[in-house]
């Protein structure tokens, strides 16, 4: 499931595409995680249309990790988009009888960990990477994380493993948008920053990009030093692209009623105008 | 036991280059020494970091591998039980989680090592096996038997020293069926873990001062209870008690009496395990356990009234 021509315009006007869809599916539920999802959409999508390296056959495919569980249907727009899971399953988001909820389920296709309960994603990165260090295959593993996850000591415990293991094909992208449920994270616990400094403490490679900007997202990977698993540190705006959502936290799970999807739509525009 | 599993994992990881071990700091010798000797790729220690561990076994298990996770009960599951619960029993991985210590084993090492609810933790949790063999000979068994599982297996273990309790057992072993390891006539008693030596104590002396033929069953799989197995003991004898070196809560004890209540069971049952209390007495394995009701004169008067 991979691009191999990597086009940062093309996934400009995709995840304009995505956010609409994501706004459609907001009119059939009551709530959703709207803007995380908003978010994390070109952390997501540079992933699937730049990043990700395919092939034939699936022991050799790239992974990829929504860690950030909580935007998934940000991962569930790119898999209909690449046709791996069917069009009728997001039209039923959440709906009885149906397989697509709140977060990913490991055995959706294109759903590789479970993910939900945050802290999970980079330590089960960590066993994949050993196991495939075992077997001598050759294959990165990209995780999209929240920067509230990073809260969570088993986050640590996997980034202090990591690179003592010798494991240097990982590479995660947190949605540094800096809030969490309940708000701003630089408010909640100030001493959380500074991050690049942290990270590079415990053997990664960091790097600090504008979220929202495929090219320079799509850059710090591929120009990354080889020898270190790698976090990318992406500058985002939680409910990126619609006005209202922007930095208000009561977008974290609420859908829009039909005044503010009309004014949503209009905001972020036509996807081929 | 420790040793015997040990020996048992050796035997496995030399013929099954899926399997890994990975531990957080504390590890066991004999065939695992050998095995981190002569394999030591497949060998990890993550450190004081047992929510690595547990994710670290799931993420080795989603790329195909079936690893074992290893170190004090207490350890391997309550402190990073959203791992086992997620990471493991959600995504229906073949991890082995391995709990040395399981009861009160580690006596003196006090409560915060003490492992009284793990068997009602992991049956509560869907997907999870669980094991608990009752001597070294057995441990063996269910080690090597719990490589037909597919999904998790929490593997309950006591420490080291125990006797063999099955040499002359009557039953062959069969995996997930319970087991009768000592004939009886009068009353059987249920069981599992190391306390059974302390079965086996009761029995011989209510052989011998009461005439009371005592059966001994070896319950060595919790969940899936072989349900057949126990009503089958229930419809059998007069008697029948369920001692477990566990909480009262979510143990054998309640299953077997609800097996009882509903195959509408006319014998008489006992049921004796841990109190729901944390243990604060310090002194050996025994003495934990008589302060909390779980001694061999104490049980012996219980029993040989009940019987009698």
């Amino acid at each position: 499931m991979s691009v191999q021509n990597f086009s940062a315009a093309d996934v400009k006007a995709r995840c304009k595409g995505y956010r609409r869809r994501i706004l459609d599916i907001s009119q059939t539920v009551g709530a959703l995680h709207i803007a995380p999802s908003f978010s994390c959409l070109e952390l997501v999508a540079t992933c699937y249309f730049g990043l990700l390296k395919g092939g034939t056959s699936p022991d050799i495919d790239d992974t990829f990790i929504l860690s950030k569980g909580h935007g998934s249907l940000a991962q569930f727009a790119v898999l209909e988009d690449l046709g791996v899971i069917p069009s009728s399953w997001l039209d039923h988001y959440c709906k009885p009888g149906w397989p697509l909820a709140t977060h990913p389920d490991y055995g959706t296709p294109g759903i590789e960990a479970s993910t939900g309960s945050l802290g999970h994603g980079l330590a089960l990165a960590v066993g994949m990477a050993y196991g495939d260090k075992l077997r001598g295959i050759d294959r990165n593993i990209f995780l999209v994380m929240s920067d509230g996850e990073l809260q969570e000591g088993s986050v640590w415990e996997a980034l202090m493993t990591a690179p003592s293991l010798g494991i240097h094909n990982i590479v995660a992208l947190v949605d540094l948008n800096d809030f969490q449920s309940l708000g701003r994270t630089s408010v909640t616990l100030p001493n959380f920053y500074p991050m690049l400094e942290k990270l590079q403490a415990f053997g990664w490679t960091t790097t600090e990009v504008d979220g929202h900007d495929p090219q320079a997202i799509f850059s710090a990977v591929e120009n990354r030093d080889p020898s270190k698993p790698q976090v990318v540190l992406g500058r985002t705006i939680k409910g990126k692209g619609v006005s209202y959502m922007e930095n208000v936290p009561v977008w974290h799970y609420r859908s829009p009623n039909s005044a503010e999807y009309e004014q949503a739509l209009r905001e972020i525009g036509e996807v081929n105008p | 036991m420790r040793n015997a599993f040990a020996d048992a994992f050796y035997d496995l990881a030399r013929e099954d280059e899926r399997i890994c071990l990975v531990v957080a700091d504390i590890t066991a010798a004999a065939g695992v020494a050998s095995f981190q000797k002569e394999y030591p790729r497949r060998f990890v220690n993550v450190g004081v970091a047992e929510q690595m561990m547990i994710s670290m076994c799931a993420g080795l298990a989603l790329r195909g591998f079936i690893p074992f996770a290893y170190t004090i009960a207490t350890f391997t599951i309550y402190r990073p039980f959203e791992q086992v619960r997620i990471d493991c029993c959600y995504q229906n991985l073949p991890v082995r989680l391995v709990g040395v210590g399981g009861g009160v084993s580690y006596s003196t090492l006090g409560g915060t090592h003490h492992a009284q609810e793990d068997v009602a933790l992991m049956c509560a949790l869907p997907n999870m096996t669980v094991l608990a063999p009752c001597d070294p000979a057995e441990t063996a068994l269910v080690t090597r038997s719990c490589m037909a599982v597919l999904g998790p297996v929490y593997l309950r273990l006591g420490k080291a020293g125990e006797p063999t309790l099955t040499a002359n057992a009557p039953d062959p072993f069969r995996f997930g069926k319970v087991r009768t390891i000592r004939p009886g006539k009068d009353v059987c008693i249920l069981t599992y873990g190391p306390i059974t030596q302390l079965a086996f104590e009761l029995a011989t002396r209510l052989e011998h001062e009461r005439l009371i033929g005592t059966a001994i069953v070896s319950v060595h799989c919790l969940k899936p209870l072989d349900e057949d197995g126990i009503r089958s003991v229930l419809t059998s004898f007069k008697t029948v008690v369920v001692i477990e070196e566990h909480a009262p809560y979510g143990g054998l004890g309640p299953r077997v009496k609800a097996l009882a209540w509903e195959c509408k069971a006319t014998c008489r049952l006992q049921t004796f395990s841990l109190k729901d209390d944390f243990i604060h007495v310090y002194g050996t394995h025994a003495e934990l356990l008589k302060a909390h009701g779980l001694d061999s004169e104490s049980l012996f008067h219980d029993i040989a009234s009940i019987a009698g």
